[in-house]
């Protein structure tokens, strides 16, 4: 007997509905759920983390990743600005640093900002202590990332603004400011979701400047209570952290982009 | 200025312009005297649309001198961003500023560069959305509009800055059919009101109906400008001839077979990426 067309397609969709339906069946028939929840889940370890990975871990987590955000966004807008630049000498250090600090890894850069600039500059403070070299050390890696997509975003922006902006007498730096960054931003909101969402599992890096128990944050917490413990139970709950701050963030930029989209 | 006499709104002497090898303009004289309303008209490539923005020194000319209202904006030390607060310019592509409502449009470049209160600036908006009728569209953004209507509002973005003169680059070309006549009556109107207007344009009949001249430009040069009757009724020129009898006639054209004699204008040769903003 030969199938009509509307039959045979949905003969293969249910074909591949079992096929995922096997898989995932045979994973957790063939998984030993007891010793998973010993490894994974044990809930008195879950109540000890509590409430310290919220107000101390997931806290500082946040705020290395603000910090390094936001340098990153005003460093990085200079550096795209100064690769637009009509003064030669600007776009040649601009591109040098991009090229420079999207090779190293933010691992190294951590470093020599931890220990480098304390060396260099033993008189001196980085201001605002683990928090301030975080927010720079992996801010200069960002801004590095962030300075390419600024760019591209500005350069996206229709010449014909520029050109409104100029022929209504602004100054090149006036209309940039009020006309075409402002559309630029718009047009680069997703790419720089991004950069905020690897910012934000890059802030785990912070463990090499040797955090105390106030500057602590998800990761090393995790790891720590692991070690104590002999548990594997911290990760996971380290693991649902993360995606804590991620997930809702997703949302929040879902809807700023909806608000924009009007405004396009 | 040594001379007595009254310098016309717009002067312009021995004008080039060479886009790389390009030449675009070759040496045009030119000028548009107060309240005059100068229609620029010619084929594709002729340049007209580069001779408006030499203007306003959107383009930096290669050579020659321009002045508005007397002074020289090819001056190299001319204060660029005063001059062209003095001169609208309205553009093919409405280039309206898609992030800000219509209201912050138009009042954005009078609080930023005439420095005036919000609430004088939003006065002088609503006074000139009125006049070109989009009462109601103040707090709509620039996608919410249409062509028409997006048209009309950057009008009435460059009249809010109260200038001299206003420069139109084939202000209806981007438009459907049906809307091009709002825009060119409130262009009509802004020459009734006594507007000094320079009007790159292919609308004939606005050509015809409202300018004091009419300038016909072609390959680089003006072949012949003079009163639109003369101009658009007589042309001396057979260059003009065949234009007009191209743009008013093109099926009997086609009919006839002839060549086409105005390819495509060039591009403009690609700026480098760096220049892009740095106009």
């Amino acid at each position: 007997m030969k199938l009509r067309r509307r039959q045979r397609e949905r003969l293969s969709l249910w074909l591949q509905y079992l096929a995922f339906i096997a898989v995932i069946a045979v994973a957790i028939y063939a998984a030993d759920w007891g010793r998973l929840r010993e490894a994974f889940f044990r809930v008195d370890i879950i109540e000890s983390m509590f409430p310290t990975i919220i107000t101390v871990a997931l806290r500082n987590t946040i705020l290395y990743t603000l910090g390094a955000f936001a340098f990153g966004l005003v460093f990085g807008t200079i550096l795209a600005l100064m690769r637009l630049s009509r003064v030669a000498p600007y776009r040649w250090v601009a591109t040098a640093y991009i090229e420079l600090f999207r090779g190293l890894p933010a691992l190294l850069v951590l470093f020599l900002v931890g220990y480098g600039i304390p060396i260099a500059f033993p008189e001196r403070e980085i201001p605002g202590g683990v928090f301030g070299s975080i927010a720079i050390g992996l801010g200069l890696t960002a801004a590095a990332y962030m300075a390419e997509t600024i760019r591209a975003g500005i350069q996206a922006v229709p010449k014909g603004q520029m050109e409104a902006a100029r022929t209504l007498g602004m100054s090149h730096f006036t209309a940039m400011r009020t006309i075409v960054i402002p559309q630029a931003f718009r047009i680069v909101i997703p790419p720089l979701t991004n950069e905020l969402i690897l910012l934000t599992k890059d802030s785990s890096l912070a463990y090499v400047l040797g955090v105390t128990a106030q500057t602590i944050e998800v990761t090393k917490f995790g790891r720590d209570t692991l070690n104590d413990r002999v548990n594997a139970t911290p990760l996971l709950v380290a693991g649902l952290a993360y995606l804590a701050i991620t997930l809702p963030l997703s949302q929040v930029v879902r809807r700023l982009e909806l608000r924009y989209a009007k405004a396009r | 200025m040594t001379t007595t006499q009254p310098r016309p709104a717009v002067e312009i002497r021995d004008l080039h312009k060479s886009f790389g090898p390009l030449e675009v303009l070759k040496g045009i004289d030119f000028e548009v005297g107060h309240g005059e309303v100068v229609c620029v008209i010619g084929p594709s490539g002729s340049g007209k649309s580069t001779l408006l923005r030499c203007v306003n020194l959107l383009e930096e000319p290669t050579a020659g001198k321009i002045w508005v209202d007397g002074v020289e904006v090819t001056d190299p030390d001319v204060e660029i961003d005063s001059v062209r607060r003095g001169i609208g310019m309205v553009f093919q592509s409405f280039n309206l500023f898609p992030h800000l409502t219509v209201l912050d449009n138009l009042t954005i470049a009078q609080r930023r560069v005439l420095r005036r209160g919000r609430a004088e600036a939003e006065r002088i908006a609503r006074d000139n959305l009125e006049r070109v009728g989009l009462t109601d569209k103040a707090g709509a953004f620039p996608a919410q509009l249409s062509g028409g209507q997006q048209q009309r509002a950057a009008i009435a973005r460059s009249l809010s800055m109260e200038p001299k003169l206003m420069l139109f680059d084939e202000p209806t070309s981007a438009l459907d059919p049906e809307l091009v006549g709002d825009v060119l009556t409130v262009m009509r109107k802004l020459a009734e009101d006594g507007m000094t207007m320079m009007v790159v344009t292919h609308e004939m009949a606005f050509a015809r109906d409202v300018a004091d001249r009419v300038v016909f430009m072609d390959g680089g040069v003006v072949v012949e400008q003079g009163p639109p009757r003369e101009v658009l009724g007589a042309p001396q020129h057979e260059r003009t001839r065949s234009f007009l009898s191209r743009v008013l006639d093109p099926t009997h054209v086609a009919q006839l077979g002839q060549p086409d004699q105005a390819p495509e204008p060039p591009e403009p040769p690609q700026l480098p990426a760096d220049d892009r903003h740095n106009v």
